[in-house]
């Protein structure tokens, strides 16, 4: 008995440092990130969501990660990460037309244009507020896949949408 | 076989102890060393504060509580400051305006008169403030913070230990 109740007190600390620093499974809501995640409304995805990359905050253009929404810190919202510190993002119907994303903040957005609460409605996002990395989709299991790192082309901060243009010229 | 047998509990009790440890810092409260001079005169360089993150789990601060949060300039630094506002406060600041339009000002203006802005905490931030105002990047300077950057609320001072107090 005692030996049980040893292993359980050691053991939890174990899993919960694991789901800390490794990652976890969870379950996405709602049609903000169609087509990527949620294609069919009428089936949910899950997705493990790696802390691991998030460790040091290095977070790329075209990545999917998991934070904690500005306006209501108990919840987590799923986007794409579209421009980061320093970009100038061409914006979708936010207050001003072009911005320039601010020191330690980056511009993240739903892939769903317009069904999707997003830097669109709040702004640039405060890096700190990231938790943790979209890495792939584990369930259903005919949808196994990991999540690439992509942008659509018209997303593309414009500055880099500009000198790779001089680039193919 | 003996050596590696031995070794091996090594590993796994690190292991345990470290995980333990990760999740007492996680959750319940840790040791926070102050730097800087904007927390004077509450707080100088090299404090050492006991915080917890029990309360800030709930995101609900008070007013007055003096909390560590990440920095919204620089994900990879802590900022150790007081809440002044809650959401559906209204702060006051004054404009801050730059040192050469200062001088300009007193030469053509015998009294410096100071403008003032007025906005409102949404929902969802915090308004916060170091309590040395001369010399403090705050809220001042990059308008209202999440709630979710806030980390854990500070309890009390535990180094230098004549000074010991709760905050």
């Amino acid at each position: 008995m005692y030996r049980f109740f040893k292993s359980v007190l050691f053991g939890i600390p174990i899993g919960v440092t694991f789901l800390d620093c490794v990652g976890y499974v969870a379950r996405v809501d709602g049609i903000s990130m169609q087509p990527a995640l949620n294609p069919d409304s009428s089936q949910t995805d899950y997705v493990f969501l790696s802390r691991w990359a998030v460790r040091s905050n290095n977070i790329q253009r075209g990545h999917i990660v998991c934070l904690i929404s500005p306006k209501d810190p108990s919840q987590k919202i799923i986007k794409r990460v579209v421009g980061l510190q320093g970009d100038v993002v061409a914006t979708l119907g936010y207050k001003q037309e072009i911005v320039r994303v601010p020191e330690g903040h980056c511009w993240v957005e739903g892939d769903h244009t317009g069904h999707s609460l997003d830097s669109n409605t709040f702004g640039p996002i405060a890096i700190g507020l990231m938790t943790a990395r979209a890495a792939f989709i584990v369930w259903p299991p005919e949808r196994w896949q990991s999540l690439p790192s992509e942008l659509p082309r018209k997303r593309i901060p414009i500055q880099i949408a500009k000198s790779t243009n001089y680039q193919q010229a | 076989m003996k050596v590696i047998s031995h070794l091996k509990d090594i590993v796994k009790y690190s292991i345990q102890y470290m995980c333990v440890t990760h999740c007492f810092f996680e959750y319940v409260g840790d040791f926070v060393v102050c730097n800087g001079p904007s927390m004077e005169p509450t707080l100088f360089s090299n404090n050492i504060l006991l915080t917890e993150r029990i309360t800030t789990r709930f995101y609900k601060p008070n007013r007055g509580d003096i909390v560590i949060a990440v920095s919204p300039t620089n994900p990879d630094q802590y900022i150790c400051k007081r809440v002044i506002g809650l959401p559906g406060d209204k702060i006051i600041t004054e404009k801050l305006t730059e040192n050469k339009e200062d001088e300009t000002l007193s030469k053509t203006v015998d009294k410096y008169t100071p403008t003032f802005n007025d906005e409102y905490v949404p929902k969802g931030f915090v308004w916060i403030e170091g309590d040395n105002s001369t010399n403090s990047s705050d809220s001042r300077y990059y308008g209202p913070i999440p709630l979710g950057l806030i980390r854990s609320r500070a309890i009390c001072r535990i180094w230098p230990l004549n000074e010991i107090k709760t905050l």
